[in-house]
């Protein structure tokens, strides 16, 4: 076991080379719905039991189906009426049990990501060529239910293994969303490839404020705009990233959904200013022409430890 | 339970530790503060690493990883504190010219000489903040143990800090006179007056500045997830307050942590600029590092002695 994970140098946010956006923009916003299947009666890992007190857990599995059932369509009929497109993070089982939630995001031109298998299945015990099987079964099925070749990964639950980021670099991916240390991408310290960790800005995802900090809507309304507008205003200097990762069965619940679409309005009244994309496009920007600079930069600090990923230089 | 269970060998008047005498605020000596200060506010800023493979020894340090290894989710949100959050504040003390204390842990300064070298050049202050948060200081730990973790700590430093904030706050009955040794002149981690009090130990004494724990961001606004509205408010009012006692009991402070991985958020950082401009605008309040309170402390308490 390692003190650090030795996946990104330090790079202090102060002084760093400028980054602009497609038509000068300042920001990049993305945003995220995790669209998750968690199983009746999954099997248990020995390092987390899927469900916290006993399995089954009828309360908990039924909420995550109304994210499906219900509050999915809610949330896509409001990205709509915001003419946004999606970064689906998803499940990728999904395909099987639920395919009219996927032609419909297909449908959309909205991006797909793997969210792993099932959000009951964790990386913590699997080998590297069981994790290979877990992104083989991400690729081949994304592909086959949308026709697109995924770029992005969140390892399922945020569970990971030391060589989890490597793995996905191998596999042609771009960008993880599993390092939340800053908000502007950074090239990651793969054995291979080029993988950027984009920002998945934890701290404004639904699950953080609404079931982890017992935050009301009217708070994370709030805690959205604040967030937006001070990443905005960095964002002249050097462009800066937002994201809004979502749970349907958190966002979309009747006494939320129309708060949010208050944070969403605040938002999209900066058309000028903000790069609406998605994870893909944001990635490819970057590295198609950041790349380098960043690398440079980084470098230039002084601090780089060498090696790469849990293989400390 | 034994019936050394019901024998109290200190129960008689004053402390039971003789580190400082019993004594009621409204008895204090009266101080003041440089430039007419009524009340101080002294802004403690910590720097930790936390390791993404921790001991957990004796207890988990307040913050520390929380799923399986590797925990790359805590890690990295604690790290975006030291890489991102801790420029925003730095450049929100910037605008207003406020000078601040940094506690920094060992690992910091060892892995990020850079950041060190900007808070030096901004003219705040560095103190030292033991090794990481896996290195806390406690009863079991023995003599040598301790001193080595203070030596260590202070060793990663360029010009030896004369402050100290122990990780978690937590200390050994022995850590005040094992700092003093090693020529600690003042500590954060005690606060049962509002103004700073004389600490005595085998070694000489240390300077004890009060850092309020129900007002740090990270207890009210991480812990106990109250807003940074009430936050600001909760310290405007403790300001009032003390600035209204300053007839009857002399000038007083407020110890203040400014945790860069929780105020640094984007969605938070207003209510720095918010409070800074409010402490700014407001008469007889100023801002002044930890040393230099004590500083002042100690010219006022050698003076009435």
């Amino acid at each position: 076991m390692h003190a650090t994970p030795n996946l990104y140098d330090y790079w202090p946010y102060a002084g760093r080379p400028k980054i602009e956006w497609p038509g000068g923009k300042k920001l990049a916003f993305w945003i995220a719905p995790n669209v998750e299947f968690y199983e009746f009666m999954p099997p248990n890992n020995p390092k987390r039991q899927p469900w916290p007190n006993a399995i089954p857990n009828v309360q908990q599995y039924s909420q995550r189906d109304f994210g499906n059932r219900v509050g999915h369509l809610r949330l896509l009929e409001l990205l709509d009426k915001y003419k946004l497109r999606g970064s689906v993070s998803l499940n990728v089982a999904l395909c099987d049990h639920h395919p009219e939630i996927i032609e419909d995001c297909v449908e959309r031109n909205w991006e797909f990501f793997s969210h792993g298998i099932y959000n009951t299945r964790y990386s913590y015990g699997l080998t590297p060529a069981q994790e290979q099987a877990v992104l083989d079964d991400s690729i081949r099925s994304v592909e086959k239910a949308t026709g697109q070749r995924i770029r992005g990964y969140l390892a399922p639950a945020l569970t990971h293994t030391e060589d989890t980021l490597d793995l996905i670099a191998e596999n042609d991916f771009w960008y993880s969303c599993d390092l939340f240390q800053d908000d502007q991408p950074q090239p990651l310290k793969t054995k291979t490839g080029k993988l950027v960790s984009l920002p998945y800005s934890l701290e404004v995802n639904d699950v953080i404020t609404y079931s982890v900090m017992g935050f009301d809507p009217d708070r994370y309304t709030d805690i959205l705009k604040r967030h937006f507008d001070q990443l905005l205003l960095e964002g002249e200097r050097s462009g800066t990233v937002m994201c809004i990762p979502l749970h349907a069965y958190l966002v979309s619940q009747p006494n939320r959904i129309k708060p949010f679409e208050e944070a969403l309005k605040h938002i999209c009244a900066h058309q000028d200013d903000v790069w609406f994309a998605t994870g893909r496009e944001i990635a490819k920007h970057f590295i198609d022409n950041y790349w380098d600079q960043s690398i440079a930069d980084i470098a230039a600090r002084g601090v780089a430890t060498g090696g790469t990923g849990f293989r400390h230089g | 339970m034994d019936k050394s269970y019901l024998e109290y060998p200190k129960r008689a008047y004053g402390q039971d530790h003789d580190f400082y005498e019993w004594r009621q605020g409204k008895d204090r000596p009266r101080l003041s503060w440089d430039n007419n200060a009524k009340v101080a506010i002294s802004l403690i800023i910590p720097l930790e690493f936390f390791p993404l493979n921790p001991s957990g020894a004796p207890f988990k340090h307040p913050g520390a990883m929380v799923t399986p290894y590797p925990d790359l989710r805590h890690f990295t949100v604690r790290d975006y504190g030291n890489r991102v959050g801790v420029f925003r504040i730095l450049e929100t003390l910037e605008d207003v010219g406020a000078k601040t204390t940094f506690a920094v842990n060992g690992e910091i300064a060892k892995r990020y000489p850079p950041l060190i070298e900007l808070i030096k050049s901004q003219g705040h202050e560095i103190v030292a903040h033991g090794i990481s948060t896996d290195h806390i200081h406690h009863e079991a730990l023995s003599a040598s143990e301790e001193q080595a973790l203070i030596d260590e700590a202070l060793s990663c430093f360029e010009n030896k800090p004369e402050g100290w904030l122990s990780p978690a706050r937590n200390q050994s009955s022995k850590t005040l006179e094992r700092l003093a040794k090693a020529g600690i002149q003042y500590c954060l981690d005690w606060e049962m007056d509002q103004v700073p009090v004389k600490a005595r130990t085998k070694n000489g004494n240390i300077t004890l500045i009060p850092n309020n724990y129900e007002l740090s961001d990270f207890t009210l606004l991480h812990t106990r997830r109250q807003t940074e509205k009430s936050w600001l408010k909760q310290i405007e009012n403790s300001i009032e307050l003390l600035l209204e006692e300053h007839e009857r009991f002399g000038a007083q402070m407020l110890g203040l942590t400014l945790t860069p991985y929780v105020i640094g958020q984007p969605f938070r950082i207003w209510a720095l600029r918010a409070l800074l401009s409010k402490i700014n605008s407001t008469e007889n309040v100023d801002v002044f590092t930890a040393g230099d309170i004590a500083k002042q402390f100690t010219d006022q308490n050698a003076n009435a002695s």
